[in-house]
Parts: structure tokens; C-alpha cells; sequence
């Protein structure tokens, strides 16, 4: 019975530290090979029978030598998983794959809309443009609230900034390529990130100019001309790819909703208007409308805004 | 059991195996000596390896010192001197409006780990961590006019300081930029330098931002 099994027995092994992990693991191998050579199915039964048999100190050997055995496969299956996590990252190779001229032409054709709308647009499935666009966001919304005083309590500017532009970003996306599928929109997960990336485009530029600029006007100016091209490329792109008037229109007044109120929700919620009190306490020089900046610490932005009063006064 | 008797180690298996040294000692007798040595040695040869890094990112040449053997001492202490020097801007002291220490921390470990991805993803040769070494030293340059800072400050905070610290913190967030291309952007196929540029260009940009507009309390 001996010759056919592959039990080894302790008793008989000249080195006894059962304990040891590293010759857990020789006797593992050991033990593979030799399963290897002759029919698996019998091992697993001949080795509980061969326990019992044995005797008391056979069985705790036998039972050390599997839990050791086990803890040795689930560390290595541990060790696998993660490398193959860390070449997860190559998964996204495929969508950083561009050149700079590319992502040049992206960013212009994002505020000009496509007027084939009966053709499916093609949609380039791009992350580095997007990825940089938000960033480029979070860089812009920490400008505005370091000028404006934005006090913020439970958690940091950084924070906040960050979680507000990947939240809109990776949030809006994801519910807008839920609702493409159920409109039977022909555009995947990828494709709609891209599009969206490319679209907040338009909201860096107008915040970068009106967090400088404080003119409420100027920025309603803004929101319609700029906000609006870049929500007119994304609704003709998605147009062009759905089918069916119901399922257009829901699908593009929810993008152009969203899009539009996250520039106005941007504007105005890291962005201290400070009016009413001021206009009555400062008396009738001031216009309406003028934004003032209170115990602000930068010279910066005074300096701008004088800049700009001068330039509305030559205007 | 005479079919288990020639089941032994001893004689007939011949032990095999892998032996696996570590990287870092070349023979046994090294890592016997640097175990000897007192402390005060390794300290020196510790503090001679950042200091030569310091000087390699003031005068940014192609050199591959900073690359092969990398260290996160360096940027360890800038990152820590950094966010202690930028703590207490708060205009108002009820509310926290400045950035915090683990702010800055994050921001610039956060950063760091996001241009590397980048520059991985778009097929860049460099490791992980040799490019957070590179972009950790070359954050000197911008610590550098954090002290300028504060000390012009402490002569005042009227527009001319303003301006003297603008100036100041422009030139080192250009050095700062410069110096770290200089060193990432060789390991990137020709044309798409511009691609990992603009990430580095971004990030010190934040760090200048949050340098330029801080005032103390």
C-alpha cells in the first residue's frame, strides 16, 4: 500500500520541524511531483486513511502538514492576485495610446458642433485628454476658492475640489451611459467618459476666466456661449447615435441639464458673492453686480478688479 | 512500511532551490562591515547620497545618478519642511482656510503617484519609484521660495512684496518644471514629451499657487 500512496510519513522523516513554512513547501513540491506520477484520486483518499492509521502523532502530522500546505497555496494565490493587479494598469495602455497633436485637435473639435446628425459620429475611446481636462478643473476650482475665501468645514479645499470634478466627471458619465442604455444608445463606457471629458473643457475656460474677471454678466455671457457649444457638440454626438425621438430627447436634455447647471453650480457655490451687504455699506458707488472681495488676502484679485473697473470705464 | 523507508531527505533528494539575496548587498562580507560600522558612517554616506541629489536637481544635467539609485529621503524632508512652513495662513483662525499639513502631504504624494502612472500608461521606461524620487527632489526649487517667502513676508504684505514673491515663486516653478523634465522626460518616445510635461507643469503649478498664496496669520 505504501509504494502506491503518496503519504509520507513524519515519523520516519529525518528532519521533524513540521512547522517549518520553507519545508512545508519542499514537501509540498516533493508531494506534487510525486502525485504526479501516479493517479490523483487516490492520494486525497489514501492520505486520510493513512492518518488514522498511523496513529495520534501520524494524524497531527498529517494535519499540520495540510494546514501549512494550505496557508502556503493561499499565500502564493495572494501573491498572484496581486501581481496580476498590478498589471491590471496595462489594461489601460490601450486608452493613453495618443499623440499631442491628437489631443490638441480633440480639445478644438469639443467646442465645434457636428451638424451630421443622421450619420453616428465617431467617438474617439481617449482617457488622457479627460483625465488631464479634470485635473486641469481641480486646479481652476482651487484658484476660485483660495480668491474668494471659501470656508469649508467638514473636510479640505483639495478635497472638496477633487471629489466635486471626478465625482461630476465619473458620476454624471456613468448615469448618462445607464440611461443611453436604456434608450438604446449605440456608445460604450469609455466613449462616454471621452465625451464628457472633452466637454469640461468648455467649464475650464469660462472659470478660468470669470474667477479672475468678476463680472456676473461676463459670465452669463460665458455660460451661454462657451457652456453652451460644448453641450451642443456632445448632444449632436449622442444624437447621431440613438434612435427614436422620445429617446433623444431624454437622453439629451438630461446632458445638456446636467451640464449646464454644473457650470452654474460651480460659479456660484465656490464663489463668495458677496453683494447686497456690501452695496449698502459701501453707498451708491458701487454697480451692481460687481463682485467685491472681502478681507481677502491676495493682492491679486484687487489688483484685477481695478484693472477691470478701469477697463469698463473705458468700454 | 518498506515502501516508505527510502523516503528520507538526507540522502537520495538532493536539496534545490532558489536563493534569493537581496538587491542591495554585493557579497556577505559587505553587508557584515555596513553592519559594523558606527552609526555616525552610515548617517554621513545616507546624507552625502541626498546632498549629492540636491546638487544634481540646482544644476539639472542629463545625469543618471539621480535615476539609478533612487532615495525617498530627500523628498521626505522637503514634503514635511514644505507643509510645516505652509501651515498657519488662515485668515481667519476660528475656521480652518489655509491648507492643512495632510493636505500638502497628500497633494504632493497623491500627485506624484498620479504623473507617474501617466507617464507609465504612456509608455514611459521609468520605474515607480525613481520617478517619485525625481519629482520629490525637484520640489527644492519651490521649498526654497517658501523660505524666500515667509522672510519677505515678515518685512510686510504690501503690493510690492507681492510682487517680489510673484517673481520669486515664478522663477522656481519654472526651475522646478525644468529640472524634473530634464530628467522624465527622456524616458518618454520623442513625440509625446509634451503629453507627460503638462501633468509635472500642473502639479508645481498647484504647489506654487498654494506657496504664493499663503500669508500668516
Amino acid at each position: 500500500q505504501g509504494g502506491g500512496s503518496a503519504v509520507i510519513d513524519m515519523e520516519n522523516m529525518d528532519d521533524t520541524s513540521g512547522s517549518s513554512f520553507e519545508d512545508m513547501g519542499e514537501m509540498h513540491q516533493r508531494m506534487k511531483e510525486e502525485e504526479e506520477d501516479e493517479a490523483e484520486g487516490e492520494a486525497g483518499a489514501g492520505e486520510e486513511e493513512d492518518g488514522e492509521f498511523l496513529g495520534m502523532k501520524g494524524l497531527r502530522g498529517q494535519l499540520g502538514r495540510q494546514v501549512a500546505d494550505q496557508m502556503w497555496q493561499v499565500g502564493k494565490r495572494q501573491a498572484s492576485r496581486a501581481f496580476s493587479l498590478y498589471a491590471n494598469i496595462d489594461i489601460l495602455r490601450p486608452y493613453f495610446d495618443v499623440e499631442p497633436v491628437q489631443v490638441r485637435a480633440r480639445l478644438l473639435e469639443s467646442m465645434i458642433p457636428v451638424k451630421m446628425i443622421n450619420f453616428p459620429q465617431k467617438i474617439a475611446g481617449e482617457l488622457y485628454g479627460p483625465l488631464m481636462l479634470v485635473f486641469t478643473l481641480v486646479a481652476i476650482l482651487l484658484h476660485g476658492m483660495k480668491t474668494s475665501d471659501t470656508i469649508i468645514r467638514e473636510g479640505t479645499l483639495m478635497g472638496t475640489a477633487i471629489g466635486t470634478c471626478f465625482g461630476y466627471w465619473l458620476g454624471v458619465s456613468s448615469f448618462m451611459y445607464f440611461l443611453a442604455y436604456l434608450c438604446n444608445a449605440q456608445i460604450t463606457m469609455v466613449q462616454m467618459l471621452s465625451l464628457l471629458g472633452y466637454g469640461l473643457f468648455g467649464h475650464c475656460i469660462t472659470l478660468f476666466v470669470t474667477y479672475n474677471i468678476h463680472f456676473h454678466s461676463l459670465f452669463y455671457i460665458f455660460w451661454l456661449v462657451v457652456g453652451g457649444l460644448s453641450t451642443l457638440r456632445m448632444v449632436a454626438v449622442l444624437v447621431s447615435r440613438t434612435v427614436g425621438h422620445t429617446q433623444r430627447l431624454i437622453l439629451c436634455g438630461t446632458l445638456a441639464a446636467l451640464h449646464m447647471l454644473f457650470l452654474l453650480y460651480l460659479h456660484f457655490a465656490y464663489h463668495k458673492v458677496v453683494e447686497g451687504i456690501l452695496d449698502t455699506l459701501e453707498g451708491p458707488n458701487m454697480p451692481p453686480f460687481q463682485r467685491v472681495a472681502r478681507d481677502i488676502p491676495v493682492v491679486s484679485s484687487a489688483v484685477l478688479n481695478t484693472t477691470a473697473k478701469a477697463m469698463a470705464l473705458t468700454l | 512500511f518498506p515502501g516508505l523507508a527510502d523516503v528520507s531527505v538526507s540522502q537520495d533528494i538532493p536539496v534545490e532551490g532558489e536563493i534569493t539575496v537581496p538587491v542591495g548587498s554585493n557579497s556577505p562580507d559587505d553587508d557584515y562591515s555596513t553592519l559594523d560600522e558606527p552609526v555616525k558612517d552610515t548617517i554621513m554616506r545616507d546624507l552625502k547620497a541626498v546632498g549629492k541629489k540636491f546638487v544634481h536637481v540646482m544644476y539639472p544635467r542629463k545625469s543618471s545618478t539621480l535615476l539609478r539609485d533612487w532615495d525617498l529621503w530627500g523628498p521626505l524632508v522637503l514634503c514635511v519642511s514644505l507643509a510645516l512652513m505652509l501651515q498657519g495662513g488662515s485668515a481667519d483662525s476660528k475656521d480652518d482656510g489655509g491648507p492643512q499639513f495632510a493636505e500638502v502631504f497628500v497633494i504632493i504624494w497623491f500627485g506624484a503617484v498620479v504623473i507617474t502612472l501617466n507617464s507609465k500608461l504612456l509608455g514611459g521606461t521609468i520605474s515607480f519609484f525613481q520617478s517619485l524620487c525625481v519629482l520629490g527632489y525637484c520640489v527644492m526649487p519651490l521649498t526654497v521660495a517658501m523660505l524666500v517667502c515667509r522672510l519677505v513676508l515678515l518685512a510686510g504684505a504690501g503690493t510690492v512684496s507681492f510682487i517680489i514673491r510673484l517673481i520669486v515663486v515664478g522663477a522656481m516653478f519654472a526651475w522646478s518644471t525644468l529640472a524634473s523634465t530634464a530628467f522624465l522626460a527622456d524616458s518618454q518616445p520623442p513625440n509625446r514629451k509634451a503629453l507627460v510635461v503638462y501633468p509635472i507643469f500642473l502639479f508645481y503649478f498647484v504647489i506654487s499657487w498654494m506657496i504664493l498664496t499663503f500669508t500668516p496669520q
